[in-house]
């Protein structure tokens, strides 16, 4: 909290690392409630006990200790790299499609990716580095399909019929998999809490399967940066700089496949995050996709995080999953973009 | 300053790159707009391809860019095909100003002629201080250092196109073409977009722009290439070219061709049009 109240202090609004390093201190307070506050009868004071005894070999306390280490611990890590994924995929998809509005859960890359893993799951596969794979296939199918339908005429250029496309791939996907879920019991049990997208009952096992392809996204996300940002000026002016548009936006597209692909196999699909977060780190950082995509990274993870304190909190005893509550926020500030006079332009 | 001024100045730089096309034909689709065209641009010079819309002027420098392959036929820059160099070594070479580009929201003015160094810097040297003399050097000669912290969108359209360029010039090539410069603004920014390209030729710059408006183009141009439907009608200095039969050949209408006293271009007065165009016999 210190460093926040120092950079809030900084002359310069829109200075990008004392902006980052703000929100990484925000960030580091939002993860810190994630483990104290909870639905279980662990309350603050109790978790804090338990986190400041973690590093001595004996605790008094082993049920906070427990669900300190063991529940909130690894639920927190799972937000912290799925808000992550989530947050640079859609600034990157937005950048790619040149489309404020392009977000992986409106366009179809999330429910293809889960489409995927249920026919996965129904053919009897759950290793979890499976699982891990085959949303990333999904993702990249569900991503060339919505954007081979924004080739066709007339699409491209409006940022909201290409929502609309994408909206009809999701809603075809997903009720194709609530069919299979229909009619297989077995699946339908493996799956039913991971289809609404949660970070409960996640482990920290869940998590090691990304980080191949989440190392390999990264790299090429650094790789791309710049021709990215060069795109936005335009095809034609990107050319003239000695880029390559069609190779770029290919590679920006196998990027978005492994980190949506990647968070929807660790947290289910979860929506809006990729279109509330870049949307502020546009706001904060201006439309240039180098810094747009440094906030996005403690951008994500405060959005998923204290989403999921919020759905710890709002029915307790109960969850209310996370997928439920991010389109809870996001469908708002969709509809305050549409709503917006204008569309901003990318 | 006169016509012959600007030639004697930019003639001074034999070193500057020509362009020239050997047999180019480009075509969108099935649809050939371009047939074995063999053209040469002098170098260090302001060439204008003028001609009615749809003649393939546009379709032309898109060719000579590279943003669109020939179907056959090669581009070369001073005498290297375009078509085999790597992008990055074209880009250091030759700049490009597409028709009326659009900045990002909020875009500064620095910001966007930053740009231009991307054909110098690689991922691992993204910035060096040759690339903050050639950001400064291009801010300064569009005269727009003062307006650097700006947002392109918040300028006038005259100064907006100045920012384009200044990120073309930034790109320090030698060569520079511009498409339609000028077509988007009023009198007033037309004629500060015209002196500054102007002016860059005294940095030894060949530049070649495609515009509409053909009084423009005699007035501003050294050389001067007249297309219809795919072909040259003809080319050379404006005062030497334009004549009352070609501005029929090209525009159908008929016109009094006079000479400006005060800069010795060709002046087109009394513009109408020609009886017979409408059965044809304007091509």
């Amino acid at each position: 909290m210190r460093v926040l109240t120092h950079c809030l202090s900084f002359g310069k609004p829109r200075s990008l690392i004392g902006l980052w390093l703000g929100l990484t201190g925000l960030l580091t307070a939002i993860a810190l409630l994630s483990l104290l506050y909870g639905a279980g009868d662990v309350g603050p004071a109790r978790a804090w006990q338990a986190l400041q005894n973690l590093g001595t070999a004996a605790s008094y306390d082993s049920e906070a200790r427990f669900v300190t280490a063991e529940l909130r611990a690894p639920r927190l890590w799972i937000g912290l790299v799925v808000g992550a994924a989530l947050g640079i995929a859609g600034a990157l998809l937005q950048a790619v499609t040149r489309n404020p509005l392009a977000e992986p859960g409106l366009l179809g890359v999330s429910a293809g990716a889960a489409f995927a893993v249920t026919l996965a799951i129904l053919w009897g596969a759950d290793a979890a580095t499976l699982r891990v794979s085959v949303a990333q296939l999904g993702a990249l199918g569900g991503c060339l399909c919505v954007l081979a339908a924004a080739r066709l005429q007339g699409i491209g250029n409006d940022p909201v019929r290409l929502i609309l496309a994408g909206a009809i791939l999701s809603g075809l996907l997903h009720s194709l998999s609530s069919l299979i879920l229909l009619y297989d019991q077995y699946t339908a049990d493996e799956i039913r809490f991971w289809v609404v997208g949660s970070l409960a009952g996640r482990q920290l096992d869940d998590l090691v399967p990304l980080f191949p392809s989440l190392a390999v996204a990264a790299l090429l996300t650094v790789i791309l940066a710049r021709p990215l940002a060069a795109l936005a000026l335009g095809e034609h002016v990107a050319i003239g700089l000695g880029h390559h548009p069609r190779i770029v936006r290919l590679l920006v597209i196998v990027v978005v496949a492994l980190l949506v692909g990647g968070a929807t196999a660790a947290a289910g699909p979860i929506a809006f995050v990729g279109l509330v977060v870049p949307f502020a780190a546009r706001a904060l950082a201006g439309p240039d996709i180098r810094r747009t995509l440094w906030l996005c990274l403690p951008l994500g993870p405060i959005v998923v995080v204290s989403a999921d304190i919020v759905s710890r909190l709002v029915v307790p005893p109960s969850e209310l999953p996370l997928g439920v509550l991010t389109a809870l926020i996001g469908a708002p500030v969709l509809i305050g973009v549409v709503r917006g006079r204008r569309l901003p332009t990318l | 300053m006169t016509q012959e001024a600007f030639i004697s100045t930019s003639a001074d730089h034999d070193s500057a790159p020509d362009i020239a096309t050997q047999g180019l034909s480009l075509a969108y689709g099935n649809v050939s707009v371009i047939e074995e065209l063999e053209l040469r641009l002098p170098g260090g010079q302001v060439t204008a391809i003028v001609g009615p819309n749809g003649c393939g002027k546009s379709t032309l420098l898109s060719g000579m860019s590279r943003l669109l392959k020939p179907r056959a036929g090669t581009v070369l820059l001073d005498g290297a095909d375009i078509q085999r160099l790597p992008s990055r070594q074209l880009a250091k070479r030759l700049a490009l100003l597409p028709q009326q580009p659009h900045a990002p929201e909020a875009l500064t003015v620095a910001e966007l002629v930053r740009f231009g160094r991307h054909p110098h810097q690689s991922w691992l040297r993204q910035w060096s201080p040759e690339d903050k003399r050639g950001v400064d050097e291009a801010l300064e000669l569009t005269g727009l250092t003062t307006l650097a912290e700006r947002p392109v969108d918040a300028l006038s359209g005259g100064q907006r196109q100045r920012a384009w360029i200044a990120m073309a010039i930034a790109q320090q090539t030698s060569t520079l073409l511009l498409d339609e410069p000028t077509s988007a603004l009023d009198l007033g920014h037309q004629v500060e977009v015209y002196e500054l390209i102007r002016s860059l030729t005294t940095t030894g710059k060949t530049i070649v722009m495609v515009i509409h408006d053909l009084i423009g183009a005699c007035r501003y141009a050294d050389h001067l290439i007249a297309m219809h439907q795919g072909r040259i009608l003809a080319e050379g200095p404006p005062h030497e070219t334009v004549t009352t039969d070609l501005v029929r050949r090209l525009y159908g209408v008929d016109c009094t061709l006079m000479t400006d006293p005060a800069t010795g271009a060709p002046l087109l007065t009394n513009v109408r049009r020609t009886r017979d165009a409408l059965d044809g016999s304007a091509t």
